[in-house]
This record gives structure tokens, sequence and C-alpha cells, in this order.
């Protein structure tokens, strides 16, 4: 077979116009970036021409007085979200995959937070679940003599971490039940005649066999999370003060409401060598597999 | 022993679909108010009956150019998903069925387009837009969400097309078919499945895609997610409006991910896992 292969292993231009098509979209924006972010670009200052100010808004990045804050919110909203829907997304994944009658329907079910328009999410979340007046969530605990709480306001972090696992869980979940699902039973028959009980069965024959699925689940929903732009401006606006303000939403702070050309560039260049990380972890475990994009 | 175990199995059994309906109730919740009175939307605790209306359907659809912005959304999504299933399935075949020493590498790079965060790119984008006057297009949103969508094309078609049998194709190939009919009359229709799927995903994700459609459009071309986020400011006044426009808005995803929903998983980890 494999000589049938090479033989023929011409036929360039299948392959060329989708590359060259990503070179021009995604390589020469992100040069420009890089470009810019060496400059004192601001569109809110017409009468001074663009000067090149080599790593200054590099340095002010650093400098910064608010950018603690926003490495803090990014790595506590990324990390927060990745870990619950982790937890959650394994005890579900652990649930659906017994055999039972409903599961179909109860899959679908889960994964529909993951598939609805996360701008809906966000006005839905917002107003009709967090909303202290009405929201249902209120409502109910004041019914129940508790206080009224204004969530977006009061808990904006929290509030905004619940909705973001609320719409990823189901993303992790169906990862790690397509392990589950690959896993052999004699494996698990085995464990049990060998008298290990459901925890030592989890810790040592489940949470191994898992080890890659995680793996990829948690690279690539943190990456997703890293981006995430929507949700956070329909219901907080990064605030209050910028104590929802991640380095994503800063970075659209500061370009297009302050119009800083030269430092919004500069953030998102370091957007992209986190973002860059965390790919090359992906595809070293994607080459591990031996480039067959397959888990053995 | 056996009866006790029963008895666990249908406990879990029970906990896991309460735990989806659980999961599942705000939407539920949306789609209930969608079929509200205002007055009946805002009342607590909610009616357990109310007299169903069809009105806010007709509110949210009508008077709001809705149709303006499901129309640009579905323009937008259907073209720049067919460009990079055009372009995308080709490259996909030459890599599955032809591969060289650097498709490997080629391969990975794909992927590492995919993995690039949007902010990192906006600015140039929205000035390159703005100079080209490709700023609140079509064109414009077309051919970036192409270049969004053609990694998935390629990784997930390449994928799907390893599994399909060789041997006919090689067979197709002594027989002396040329390139283009392997891959429209042997390839393509036993690809038919893999090709559903890849489209519906690629549907679902630019369906739902905020963060570009938000600052490279204004008045012409914004799409739905973008008419959605205006409820934001409501505060609590319009909810089985907001209610009826979010759920037409969102079914058609939710569907198509209901349908893809077993291919999913290889999409989405860029068929690391299938």
């Amino acid at each position: 077979m494999s000589d049938v292969r090479s033989e023929r292993s011409a036929h360039p231009w299948l392959l060329r116009p989708a590359i060259v098509y990503l070179i021009v979209l995604t390589q020469t924006p992100v040069l420009l970036t890089l470009y810019y972010s060496l400059t004192n670009w601001n569109f809110l200052r017409p009468d001074r021409p663009a000067r090149f100010i080599g790593l200054q808004n590099y340095l002010d990045f650093i400098l910064a007085r608010d950018t603690g804050r926003i490495m803090l919110n990014t790595v506590v909203f990324s990390v927060a979200v990745v870990v619950l829907s982790l937890v959650i997304g394994m005890c579900l994944a652990l649930l659906l995959s017994r055999e039972f009658r409903g599961r179909n329907l109860a899959r679908t079910l889960i994964i529909t937070p993951f598939l609805i328009m996360p701008t809906v999410s966000a006005v839905m979340w917002k107003n009709m679940l967090f909303n202290p007046a009405f929201g249902l969530i209120s409502s109910t605990l004041a019914a129940l003599g508790g206080p009224r709480i204004d969530w977006i306001n009061q808990h904006a972090m929290g509030s905004l971490v619940v909705i973001v696992t609320w719409e990823w869980t189901p993303f992790m979940m169906l990862i790690l039940l397509s392990g589950l699902q690959s896993l052999q039973k004699e494996h698990l028959e085995a464990a049990q005649i060998d008298g290990a009980g459901p925890l030592a069965t989890f810790r040592s024959i489940i949470v191994p066999h898992l080890g890659r699925y995680i793996e990829i689940g948690v690279l690539l929903e943190t990456l997703f999370v890293l981006n995430i732009f929507g949700e956070i401006f329909t219901t907080t606006t990064g605030g209050p003060a910028n104590y929802t303000t991640t380095l994503t939403f800063n970075i659209y702070l500061e370009a297009f409401k302050r119009w800083n050309v030269g430092r919004a560039s500069a953030y998102a260049v370091i957007a992209v060598i986190f973002a860059n990380i965390i790919t090359l972890l992906f595809l070293r475990i994607l080459r591990r597999q031996g480039g067959n994009g397959e888990v053995a | 022993m056996k009866g006790h175990r029963r008895a666990l199995g249908r406990f879990l059994s029970v906990l896991t679909i309460i735990l989806a309906i659980l999961i599942f109730f705000p939407i539920f919740w949306m789609i209930l108010t969608s079929f509200k009175s205002e007055a009946d939307a805002f009342t607590f605790p909610p009616p357990l009956l109310f007299h169903p209306t069809l009105d806010q359907y007709e509110v949210a659809l009508g008077q709001s150019g809705y149709f303006h912005y499901l129309l640009n959304t579905v323009i937008i999504t259907s073209l720049s998903t067919l460009i990079a299933i055009l372009l995308g399935v080709p490259a996909a075949y030459k890599l599955a069925y032809y591969p060289t020493k650097r498709s490997n590498f080629t391969l990975m790079w794909v992927m590492s387009t995919r993995m690039l965060p949007a902010v990192g790119v906006i600015v140039p984008l929205y000035i390159i837009f703005k100079v080209l006057h490709w700023f609140d297009s079509y064109h414009g949103l077309i051919v970036l969400y192409t270049a969004i969508n053609l990694p998935l094309v390629i990784w997930m078609m390449r994928s799907f097309l390893q599994d399909l049998p060789y041997e006919t194709i090689e067979a197709s190939r002594i027989d002396g078919a040329t390139l283009w009919q392997e891959l429209m009359l042997v390839m393509l229709p036993m690809a038919v499945p893999g090709l559903v799927s890849t489209v519906l995903l690629c549907l679902i994700f630019t369906w739902n895609e905020f963060f570009i459609a938000f600052n490279l459009t204004i008045t012409k071309v914004p799409p739905l997610t973008v008419y959605i986020v205006g409820f934001k400011t409501s505060e609590g006044l319009f909810w089985a409006k907001m209610s009826a426009a979010a759920t037409v808005s969102a079914l058609p995803v939710i569907i198509a991910g209901w349908v893809a929903q077993r291919q999913m998983v290889r999409g989405l980890t860029a068929g690391a896992i299938k």
C-alpha cells in the first residue's frame, strides 16, 4: 500500500490553496501585530505620527499598575472554569458511561449548554437567573427567607465562572466520555474479580487510562477559555472596576476603547505567546501518537 | 448482594437524569418564558399555568429587524463553511492518501493556526479592513470565518478519510480512475457522514462567533450574536421578548449539535479523540 502512495505523492495543488490561504489570513496579521507593538501608534492622537519605540509597550505592560490584577483575573478565571468543569465533567462522564434507559436523552440535554450561542447564555443568565429583583435565583432565595443578592455586581467573577463552567462542562464531559467508552470492559471486570472496590478501580485503572484524555481536554479548554470575550462583555464589561478584566478583555479595551494600537498589539503578542505555549503542549501529545491523530 | 447492586444502579440512573434536567433547566426556562406575556414572565412565584402566547415571537421577529441579522448570519455562516469545505477537503485528501515527509509538520502547523487567539490579530485586521473598505461587509467576515473553519475541515476530514477502506480507492486507481473520478465518485460518497458532521461543526462555530463580528461590523452585516447582546442593558424589561429572540437564534445550532453529537469530540479535539 505504501508504495502506491509514494509513487503518486504528487498532487501538491490539492493542498497548496488551503495552505496559502491560511498563511495570508493568519501569519500576515500576526506579523503586523508584532510590528505595531513596537510603535506608539494611537488613533486618538492623529497629530502625533506613529513612531518606533522599541520595547516600551512591553515595559509599560510589566510596570502598569493594573497588570497584576489583570493577570490574576485571567489565571483565576481560567483555572476555576477548567478545574470545575473537569471535576463536574468527570462525574457526569462516569454516570453517562453506564448503560440505562434515557441515557441518550440525558447526554443530549447535558451537551446543550455547549451548543447555545454564548451571547444568548450570557443575557439569559444575567437577566433571568442572576437579576437581583426578578431573577429566578434571587427570587427563590428571597422566598426562602434568604437575602437578595446582586450576583453580577457583588460576585462578578463568581457569576462569570458559573456561566462559563455551565457552558464548557459538556466539552470536558464529551472528551472524558469517549475515553471511558474506549476503556476495555475486560480490564474493569478483571479488576472487579481481583476484588478491587469502585474507588480502587477508579484510581488504578480509570484515571491512568484517561490521562491523555484529561490532558487534551484541559489544554484545549484552557485555550478556549482564555479567549472568552462575549460572556464578559455581556455580563460585567470587565467590572466592577477591573475585577473581571482578563488579558483578552483588556486587549479589546486597549484597542477599541482607548484606541491605543501600539499597546493593544503588545498585549496581543503576549496573548499569542501564551496560546502558542499551550498549543505546543497539545501538539506534543498529538505527535506522541505518531501523528496519526488518534489516541491509541 | 444482587438486589443491592440493582438498587444502586437504578439510583445512579435516576440521579443522572435529574442532573441532566438541572443542567438543561436554564434553557428550558428561557424557552418557557418565550411563550409567556411580559407580565407572566415577571411574576414570582412563576405561574404554573399561564396562557401560552406567540405574541413575543411576533414582536421579536417582526419589529426589531431580526430578519436582517438572521439573514446576515445565514449568509456569512453558509458561505464561509462552503468555501472552507472546497479548500479543505482536497487538502485533507492529499494529507490522508498522498502524505510526504512534510505532511506531519503541515498538519501541526494547520492546527496551530486554529489555536491562534482572535485577539492576537484583531487590531491589524481592523486596520486592513478599514483600508480595503472591507469593514462591515459580507466578504470581510466570510473571508475570516473561512480561515477559522479551514483547519477544522482539514483535520476532521483527514481523520474521516483515513478510516475509509483504502482498498476500494486503490482498486479504482488500478482500474484507471483519474484523480477527479477517484475523489468525486469513489471517495466522496463514502465520506458523506464525515462530511456532514464537519459541515455541522463549522456551522456551529461560525453561527456562534461573536468577537470578530462585534468588532468588525456596525450596521450593515452584524450577525445574530451581536443582535442578542443588544438585550444586555434591557435591565429586565423585556424578558419574554428577549427569550423569544434568543430561542429562535440559538435553536438551529442546538439542533445541528444534537445531530452531530457523536462526531463532535473528533472535531473539537482536531481528530485527536474519536
